[in-house]
């Protein structure tokens, strides 16, 4: 056996890449899982081609798997890869830019032929040629070791060629010192109706393993100790997933069925697919026809009493927008999630960006108001779709969810919440039907009684023309419109008066506040922490409701000199708070398809305040 | 969830169907006998009142909820099926009424009515047909025939129109019929058979636009020629029409044609025996193509009514099974699901 060297680190960032046939995502994945497992904090970042298959080999069909692994809590997938490994000249030539300067380069040797180094539109082999002698260059036969750890399987040699994703997989458990149990059971189960490809994957990954083990290509192993995270029991958790469990747990809490109208739509799929699972807790998943009878379905199943949700991404929100109207008018209880994508139009299908924030606030006809909270991060969406439940319920609206790429298809570990301290969502039937009206308010929060069909004495109608306050008939009085538009609007506002203090990660006044919401949350809260160590007066706010915004918003902006608001958009947020506050807030905008590094934030604030410690980065 | 119901306390009545809105359509318009109609056949179905709601889209037709006294929904234009399917499969104990226009259904609504009728959730289907737009004043419809000549079309109209009992067929329709506006006792029967029928029941009723298309089915409704022009459908009877009851409808190949049953080349024997339980819709294709032919009277009636699964149910049945397979839903063990670790 080699002496290795054993190099403890604090994180570190891997990227597996390869063609979108070569099981990247499920590799990286593997990882992910057996990394949080062993008690690690971890970020991900899927990079995917939104071709289902392009030619093998090209850079078109090149799939990544970012990983940041972490031995402290870390917020973001890493700015810069410590170890790449690429599964032929394509994925190379896509990823090495990322790569840092002596980061460990691990390629598959036997694809960099005349072939590929063709349809990677390489004039000379990179592996030969020195453009790689920045980096830590392992140049591994993967395809002919796997075959070799195959030969007694029997497998034909496609078959075996397949399995080479676990053979890097196991490399990098050696290099990492990452346990295998979890893995192998994976593969078992996976695979328990064909055993035959559980064993050539179960082979394949320890023949990385063991190649590691007994090659000495390696100098050095790196160890990365379990994270201090907060005590409690946890589990991973992606994204899209955890939306599906809030919307369980709230319809749970409440006590009522739960429709989701959903019609197929990249990255926001995984939802309707999570949710089609749980059946047994009542869930009707119905998959319609198109965007607008999905938002029309569950609109009609929210009118009879179900807690109604309805799921899509940017363009799907686009045809939403006439029946998310209605339930404004009608006042029903609705709750609608956009994963953001790059746009506009189709843009970038499987690429994020938040830039549907102004069509979430603004894209409708006539003054039509509906608040709107974003997720920050993949287990943070648990709670923001449970908290849109509650609110959609407690005012009688709809709510708007704004997820995104990044964070659904993200995953990292989640402290599963106890089922007893879930805030309660009332839903109150017992409504007066000597005194009834439609649309008579509740004081406090100007709420409508949800009467539902098949309550005697309560027939009424409701529809997409004005209703006259409290009566709820067609009304055409000017008065009476200008009047609900302001009620509409009232109740929306009055939503902010169940948030407490706005929380203010730092001093709560100082030089500068960075001012995030979404999915840039990590990439802003390393860059602000880095910067606070520094010395720098630099706080942070990430808001969790974009409407209403928190009232005492406008205060702590006023605090500081300067506001700076990160978005992957061209300024969104950044008009909303100028407009609103009246403020000259700074933008930092990003629109590649890619989230932030918090290095290009950090920068950014060390710029505002001129350079602070002497230096930038 | 339990739903507050209690069974009404006498027999109910039309008036108890009416609403206290002031119902505004022109004066004339043939949507004030279909609401009369539906009004009047609603007491005899045997349901609470409660358990109706009758959503409608956008249209003159579909003002019709705000005329009921019942649960109504006027949502938008086009997609009242998807919100029925929503109302349906939330409550299936509700009595699901869609009411919709030839322009509302066929054009800007024509995916939904489709996929409701391919599902067969069980809905009543009520489309009001006048072949022209009538809330925006008089452009050509889906359901117009070629030449129309209206404000959108000053040289006539160049498309060909849709045959929505052709359509419904073409989608798997198990129940289908066809209406007159002015013929209030074949309504109420129609409406009777739609109410009883488990599944999508989708009626078509001619329907007379006083304003914008006057007249459009004068040959059919009126008391000189409507004998001669149409047919009624009848389960288990020959087809015999004309004001004597002296002509018949007799299959030539896939062809029907319209015989003399005194000329004494044929006799009732000959005729078509309607089956509106035929698992085969071909029949029920080629009287819907009889209207089409002008040497052909128009059909009227039921079609077709086949029993057969409603997605409703289906969903509800498949909850049910799930939650025997797999046991009630228990939230706390979902979310400590797949591996979990604990940090002290």
């Amino acid at each position: 056996m080699a002496v290795e060297s054993v190099l403890n680190l604090e994180e570190v960032t891997i990227r597996l890449a390869g063609d979108s046939g070569d099981g990247m995502q499920l590799v990286g994945t593997e990882l992910t899982n057996t990394s949080a497992l062993f008690g690690n904090d971890v970020g991900t970042l899927p990079d995917y081609p939104a071709e289902i298959r392009a030619p093998a080999g090209t850079l078109a069909g090149v799939s990544g798997f970012q990983l940041h692994i972490g031995s402290f809590d870390i917020h973001t997938p890493g700015d810069e890869v410590d170890v790449l490994v690429a599964m032929n000249p394509a994925a190379l030539k896509a990823n090495i830019k990322a790569l840092k300067p002596n980061g460990v380069l691990i390629v598959n040797a036997e694809s960099f032929d005349e072939k590929g180094l063709k349809l990677a539109a390489y004039t000379a082999n990179p592996l030969e040629d020195g453009s790689l002698s920045g980096y830590q260059l392992f140049r591994v036969e993967m395809s002919s070791h796997t075959k070799a750890a195959l030969r007694e399987t029997g497998l034909d040699f496609k078959s075996m060629e397949r399995c080479k994703n676990f053979f890097a997989l196991g490399m990098i458990f050696w290099l990492f010192n990452r346990p295998m149990e979890y893995t192998i059971k994976f593969i078992e189960d996976k695979f328990s109706k064909k055993p035959l490809l559980a064993q050539a994957n179960i082979l394949a990954l320890k023949g990385g393993f063991a190649y590691c083990e007994a090659t000495e290509a390696f100098v050095n192993k790196y160890e990365i100790n379990p994270a201090k995270l907060a005590p409690g029991k946890y589990r991973n958790l992606g994204g899209n997933e955890a939306i599906g469990l809030g919307f369980v747990a709230a319809a749970q809490k409440a006590g009522l069925e739960l429709f989701l109208g959903s019609y197929p739509i990249t990255p926001a799929s995984d939802i309707l697919h999570t949710m089609a699972k749980f059946k047994n807790f009542g869930v009707k998943t119905f998959q319609a026809e198109d965007e607008i009878a999905a938002v029309a379905a569950s609109i009609g199943a929210a009118y009879a009493g179900d807690i109604a949700v309805t799921t899509t991404s940017g363009p799907g929100m686009c045809l939403k927008s006439e029946a998310i109207n209605l339930a404004i008018m009608t006042e029903l209880p609705l709750v609608i999630v956009d994963v953001q994508r790059a746009g506009p139009s189709t843009g970038l299908p499987t690429k994020t960006e938040q830039a549907d924030l102004l069509q979430a606030l603004y894209g409708r006809n006539g003054e039509s108001p509906i608040p709107i909270i974003a997720a920050s991060r993949p287990a943070d969406c648990f709670e923001v779709a449970y908290e849109a439940i509650r609110i959609a319920i407690r005012y009688m609206t709809p709510v708007i969810v704004l997820s995104d790429g990044y964070i659904g298809n993200g995953a990292e570990p989640w402290l599963i919440p106890e089922v007893e301290q879930l805030p309660a969502i009332n839903v109150d039937r017992h409504i007066n039907k000597d005194q009834f009206y439609p649309y008579q308010r509740t004081e406090d929060t100007l709420t409508r009684p949800w009467a539902i069909p098949g309550m005697a004495g309560l027939e009424h109608r409701i529809g997409g023309l004005e209703k006259k306050n409290i009566m709820g008939t067609v009304n055409y009085e000017p008065e009476n419109h200008e009047y609900m538009c302001r009620i509409r609007a009232e109740k929306v506002h009055r939503i902010a008066n169940e948030f407490g203090p706005t929380e203010i990660s730092g001093a709560d006044s100082g030089d500068l506040l960075v001012l995030g919401w979404g999915g840039t949350y990590g990439a802003i809260r390393t860059a602000v922490e880095h910067c606070m160590k520094k010395g720098m007066k630099v706080s942070r706010v990430h808001l969790r409701w974009i409407n209403p915004l928190p009232n005492d918003l406008g205060d702590i902006l006023k605090r500081f000199k300067h506001v700076l608001i990160p978005e992957i958009n061209l300024g969104q947020l950044s008009k909303v708070i100028r407009s609103e506050y009246l403020i000259d807030a700074i933008g930092l905008n990003k629109i590649s398809g890619l989230p932030f590094n918090s290095k290009e934030i950090e920068n950014k604030i060390e710029a505002i305040l001129g350079g602070s410690n002497g230096h930038r980065n | 969830m339990a739903i507050e119901t209690e069974i009404s306390p006498k027999p109910l009545t039309k008036s108890d169907f009416e609403s206290d809105q002031e119902v505004r359509w022109c004066p004339g318009c043939g949507d004030y006998a279909i609401l009369a109609q539906v009004q009047r056949t609603l007491p005899d179905m045997g349901i609470p009142k409660e358990k109706y709601v009758f959503v409608s889209g956008i249209g003159c037709s579909s003002r019709f909820p705000y005329y009921m006294n019942t649960y109504g929904f006027h949502t938008i234009h086009g997609r009242a099926p998807a919100f029925a399917t929503g109302i349906k499969v939330a409550n299936p104990d509700l009595s699901v009424w869609v009411i919709s226009g030839d322009g509302d259904s066929l054009s800007i609504g024509g995916n939904h009515f489709i996929h409701a009728i391919r599902r067969n959730i069980d809905i009543k289907y009520l489309l009001f047909n006048n072949r022209i737009y009538g809330l925006t004043k008089g452009q050509y419809s889906p359901t117009s025939e070629i030449g129309k000549i209206t404000k959108s079309t000053p040289m006539g109209s160049l498309e060909h129109p849709f045959n929505p009992l052709a359509v419904a067929l073409g989608a798997g329709a198990s129940f289908v019929a066809r209406t007159l506006d002015r013929d209030p006792k074949a309504m109420v029967e129609v409406l009777k058979a739609a109410g009883q029928h488990r599944g999508t029941a989708f009626i078509e009723i001619y329907q007379n636009c006083i304003i914008f298309n006057d007249g459009a089915f004068t040959q059919l409704t009126e008391k000189e020629t409507k004998l001669d022009n149409t047919i009624l459908l009848e389960h288990g009877k020959p087809l015999v029409y004309g004001k004597n009851k002296d002509k018949g409808i007799k299959l030539d190949g896939f062809k029907p044609v319209s015989v003399s049953l005194t000329d004494g080349k044929h006799s009732v024997n000959d005729l078509l025996i309607h089956d509106v339980k035929s698992k085969d819709p071909v029949l029920a294709f080629i009287y819907s193509q009889m209207t089409e032919d002008p040497t052909l009277p128009t059909p009227v009636g039921v079609f077709r009514a086949v029993e057969n699964n409603c997605y409703d149910q289906d969903v509800k049945t498949q909850i049910a099974f799930s939650k025997e397979k797999m046991g009630k839903g228990n939230l706390k063990d979902l979310l400590h699901k797949g591996d979990t670790w604990i940090v002290s």
